[in-house]
Parts: C-alpha cells; structure tokens; sequence
C-alpha cells in the first residue's frame, strides 16, 4: 500500500503517529482541549464534558468489542457500577474519618477495580458462547446490575429507583464545584484512558486480543490463551467503563438507575461502529456524533417547534430513528466508520503531490 | 523429540487413528502421507492439543504432553501451520508475524499500558529480530506492510511459515505446505522449509500429498492409511513398500 510513509529505523516505523499530518492533527486536538476551559462558554463545556464522560466509556467497549471481537451490549452496567460506587465509598469514606481531599484518590481507583472485577464475571459467558449468544449474556448482565440496585434491600445503599446525590470531587482541597473544572479532570483522564490503550495495541497483549476477534483457534496455536484474555480484555473494558461512571457520579448532582439501562449500552455501541471499530480514535469521532446528534436535534426542533409542545414532542422518536439510520448507513457504506474516511484523507495528504487517490 | 505412542482417536465410529506410533526425530525432517482421509490431519490436531486421544501418549522431550492445551504446547516450543491458511486475515503481515513471538515476549498489561520504556525497547528488539530471522529469510520484505486478503495464495503460505518461525520453535508440524501450489512455488517452499532445518536445527513434521517434495527433503516417512500405520522407515523403503504401493494405487490384477 503507498502511503508515503518512508523510515529509516524500525523505531521509527513502529511509531503511531508517523507522519506530520497525524501529529499536527492529534496534538492540535489536544491543544484544543486544553484551551477549551478558558475560553468556552457554560453550553458547550456541558457537551464537551459529556462528550468525554461517554468516550472514556467507548475507549472501553471497543477494547471488547472493536479489538477482541466480543460483542457486548452490557456495558452500561459498568458505568453504573463505576457511578454507584462513587457515593457508597464517599459515605463509607466519611465514616472512617478519611479526609475529604484525598477520598477521589481512593474512591476513583476502586471503583475502577470493582468495574474491572465485575467485568471479569460478566466475561465469563464469552469462554463458550460467541456472537449473538453473547451479546444476550452481557444483555442480561446489565438488566440483572440494574435490578440489583433498584432492589428494595439495596436502597439505603443505592437510593433505590429514585437514585442518591453524589459528591463533589475534592482533590486535595481543590473543590471541582464547576463543570469547567470537572471538565479539565475529565478531559485528562480521558487522554490518558485513550493512551493507555493506545499503547496496548502497539504490544503482545493487544495483538493478543486483536489475533482472538480474526481467528481464535490460530491464536491457541500461538500460544495465546483464550481464557486469561478474553477475560482481561472484559477486565479492562469495565475498567474503563468504570471510571467513566466515576467521573458520572462526580459530575452530576444526582445519579438515577434509569440513566444506565439497555438505551446507553446501545448508545455506546452506535457511537463505535459510526466511528469506526477496532481503531484508536473510532471512539472520539463516534462520541462527537452521537452526542451532537441530540443536540442538533434539540436545537433545530427548537426551531421547527417554535413553542409548539406537539412537535416538541417528537423529538426523542425522532432521535432513535436518526441514531438507527446512522448504524445502517455506516455499516453499508463505511463500516469502518469515520476513521476510515479520515485515514484515507491522510493518505491523499501524505502522498500529495506524487500520487493522488 | 517429539513423540507419538499408540495414538488411538475416534470421533462416534469413525476411527480416525488406530495405535500409530512413531518419532520425529530431532534436527530432522520427517513426512506423514497417506491418501485422503487416512487420518493425517487428525494426527496433527491430536499433537497439537485440539483434539484429545481416546488413548495413546503425546511426548514431548520425553515428558507426557497428551492432555496440555493449545496454548500451552505453543509455549513448550511447538509450532503448526494449518492446511487452509489460517492468518489473522484484517492484520498486515509484519502484525501477523509478530503475534509468532507471543509467548517469548514478556510485556505484561501494567508495562503495555505505558508503553515508553520496558515495553518499547522489547517490541523494537523484537521487531528487529523479526525483520532478520523471518522476513530476509523467507524473502517476504516487499510485502510486510501489506494486509494478508491482498496476497495471493503462495505468498500466504510464507507468510504463515513465517509466523511459526517467529515463535523460533523446537518442533514445526507443517499441515500440507504446498498444497495446491505450482511447481515453481512448491520449488521455493521446499527449499524454505530445508533452510528452516539447516538454519535453525528445527525438528519438522510435514503432512504432504505431493509426493516428489516427500521423497526429495524427509529423511523419514511414515505413511497412514485408514487410521492405520501401515509403513514407516526412508522415502526408498517407504515408497517399495508393497502395503504402501497397494493403499495408493490398488492390487494388481
């Protein structure tokens, strides 16, 4: 395949970013981020934190679904877990006098490992089921997570069916009281769940989960044992999820069980297959479009509607038929998703003006 | 060095291996033949763990490996090729020679999540290691960048030699090599596979029908015929051999 990419060292053929092109356009994402705090208003540090709260979760799922090969629609149990484990702790926290600045240090690790192992039991089904078999298993994983905590013995813990007020993030004395504060916390535990995972892919363990989803029996042959990855690629996909959850709970007031039922599972999975599965920044353009999609709805409805509550209405069937549309069309046309429409612009870009195509 | 001891295999009343037995003899390489369905495949399904023998022994070195999984023989240092190519088919495959190397590489989650470090200076010792010992020597450079769906059929079969090479295996069970080749490509694949042995000492252990390849690089050759050992010894004993020249060709009249 030409793509202009010509190197001298296997080092640096074995970087990520390998032309100049990606690099200006990665770091320029970054910068991005980083100034947006500064110089966004209230709305759109709301979009964006959301944006980043779901695309931890996507990094996740597209570690078991994108790179293992695994489909799981359960993962918004994860999340729940992740968000649910953020109170309890902070109460439990407070009853062994831990003080208040140094609880997310403790409380976000641990949800993010209660995540981890939760996810290693949900995994456990794909050791014999493939497909559409598993995707049920991990259905009824989130129905069963979601029904344990709307359960009446559960509700001291868990608020119940009518959720529980979540703390503010204190780290060491600096009260993320704001959304752009929170938003600057998420937005780095964003890039650093991104790169983690990133770098996994550029080793053993990724190739690993990677040689699993092509061919499994090959993958026995080499020596890859199916039963200790597939697990740890579930472990670090609810992991993932859990933090999501984590910074969830941190950022609203108020967390509901509803918020984490079967609609935000598929919401996931839509935003990884629009992005494109199995690739490192699939998550990020599928995340900009499905949350900018309800946006864009909410906006032009406002429009339309004019203050009419019939139309106004219609806006969330309006919405699940938008979100349907755009997973077909994607899979017929693109089912590499829009990573695969960006790479193939720095391809052009990268061999301009020598070959064109 | 790697051994098969009274292989008994059935699958409902289909015996697919009846009391077969012999040695590949280490540094050597050895051929099973035998017409179709005469239970080659099963054997090497059996001394690579995917399926279990009703009875018989598996050794390896001398220590009883019968009952170890897959992965577990993979570890041992004992690679496999398959009959219909089974690459990691949306991988390139410099991606699909490197997953060769999994159990020799020591990279765990924690160093793989960060990558810089450890976990670097390994992939790039490996990479280059790689780019001498498997891709020079199966003369693959041209094509190392290139998904395996854009090779033709040939090319994939050096590739997936190429893959068990980077496990720089003790033994190499090779299913059917050149099947389905021309006679130029079975040429180079036979020459690859007398290097592999030279170069590296590797033991082989090849299931062929082509029989010219058979007779010209084993020194030993056991045949099969309906789950049944029914020769073993040289390619001259083996193809004098009366019950082998009537399991191919018949009795004569």
């Amino acid at each position: 395949m030409i793509n202009g990419n010509l190197k001298a060292t296997y080092a640096a053929d074995e970087q990520v970013l390998n032309n100049a092109y990606k690099r200006a356009f990665v770091y320029g994402m970054a910068l991005l981020c980083a100034a947006l705090p500064f110089v966004a208003n209230d709305y759109i540090i709301l979009v964006a934190a959301q944006m980043g709260i779901i695309l931890i979760a996507v990094v996740g799922v597209n570690v078991v679904i994108g790179y293992t090969g695994l489909l799981s629609l359960g993962h918004a149990a994860f999340i729940a877990i992740g968000a649910y484990s953020i109170p309890i702790l902070h109460t439990l926290f407070a009853s062994l006098g831990v003080p208040e600045g140094i609880m997310p240090f403790l409380a976000i690790p641990l949800a993010v490992a209660i995540s981890a192992l939760v996810g290693i039991v949900v995994g456990l089904p794909s050791l014999r089921v493939k497909g559409l078999y598993l995707a049920v298993a991990t259905l009824s994983a989130n129905f069963i997570v979601i029904f344990l905590i709307e359960l009446d013995a559960m509700a001291p813990y868990t608020g119940g069916f009518n959720g529980i007020n979540t703390p503010e993030a204190n780290l060491l004395g600096w009260q993320l009281d704001t959304q752009r504060e929170m938003f600057a916390l998420i937005a780095a535990l964003a890039f650093v769940t991104i790169l983690g995972v990133q770098n996994l892919f550029r080793t053993r363990v990724g190739r690993a989960f990677i040689a699993i989803r092509e061919r499994d029996y090959s993958a026995e042959v080499l020596g890859i044992s199916l039963l200790r990855y597939k697990l740890l690629s579930f472990a670090i996909s609810a992991a993932c999820c859990g933090l999501a959850g984590a910074l969830f709970a941190y950022f609203y007031a108020r967390i509901l069980p509803e918020q984490f039922e079967l609609v935000l599972s598929l919401q996931l999975v839509a935003a990884l297959i629009v992005g494109g599965m199995g690739r490192t920044m699939g998550p990020v353009f599928g995340v900009i479009i499905v949350v900018m999609v309800p946006e864009l709805l909410k906006y032009s409805f406002g429009i339309i509607a004019g203050g009419s509550a019939d139309v106004a209405a219609l806006r969330a069937p309006v919405q699940e038929i938008v979100f349907g549309a755009l997973i077909i069309i994607f899979l017929m046309f693109e089912p590499l998703g829009i990573t695969q429409i960006v790479d193939r612009g720095f391809r052009s870009l990268n061999r301009w003006p020598f070959a064109r195509g | 060095m790697l051994e098969v001891r009274n292989l008994h295999l059935s699958f409902g009343g289909i015996k697919a291996l009846q009391g077969v037995s012999f040695t590949a003899r280490a540094g050597e390489i050895t051929g099973v033949i035998g017409p179709n369905g005469a239970g080659k495949t099963s054997l090497f399904n059996a001394m690579s763990g995917f399926y279990t023998p009703d009875s018989g022994q598996v050794l390896f070195d001398g220590n009883d490996i019968t009952r170890l999984a897959p992965d577990a023989r993979a570890a041992l240092g004992i690679a496999r090729t398959f009959q219909n190519i089974a690459l990691f088919r949306g991988m390139t495959v410099l991606d699909n020679i490197k997953l060769g190397g999994h159990t020799r590489l020591k990279t765990d989650v924690w160093s793989a999540l960060r990558y810089f470090g450890a976990a670097q200076r390994e992939e790039i010792a490996y990479r280059e290691e790689i780019e001498e010992r498997v891709i020079d020597f199966l003369e693959i450079d041209h094509i190392r960048k290139l998904p395996i769906t854009m090779l033709p059929y040939g090319l994939q079969k050096r590739v997936e030699l190429g893959r068990a090479l980077a496990m720089q295996p003790k033994v190499l069970l090779l299913d059917e090599p050149v099947a389905g080749m021309n006679r130029e490509e079975t040429g180079d694949m036979a020459r690859f596979i007398l290097d592999v042995q030279q170069e590296f000492g590797t033991t082989i252990l090849l299931v062929e029908h082509d029989m010219h390849m058979v007779m010209d690089i084993c020194s030993h050759v056991v045949v099969l015929n309906f789950g049944h050992q029914i020769a073993e010894g040289t390619p001259a004993e083996v193809s004098a051999n009366p019950a082998v020249i009537e399991a191919y060709l018949g009795t004569a009249v």
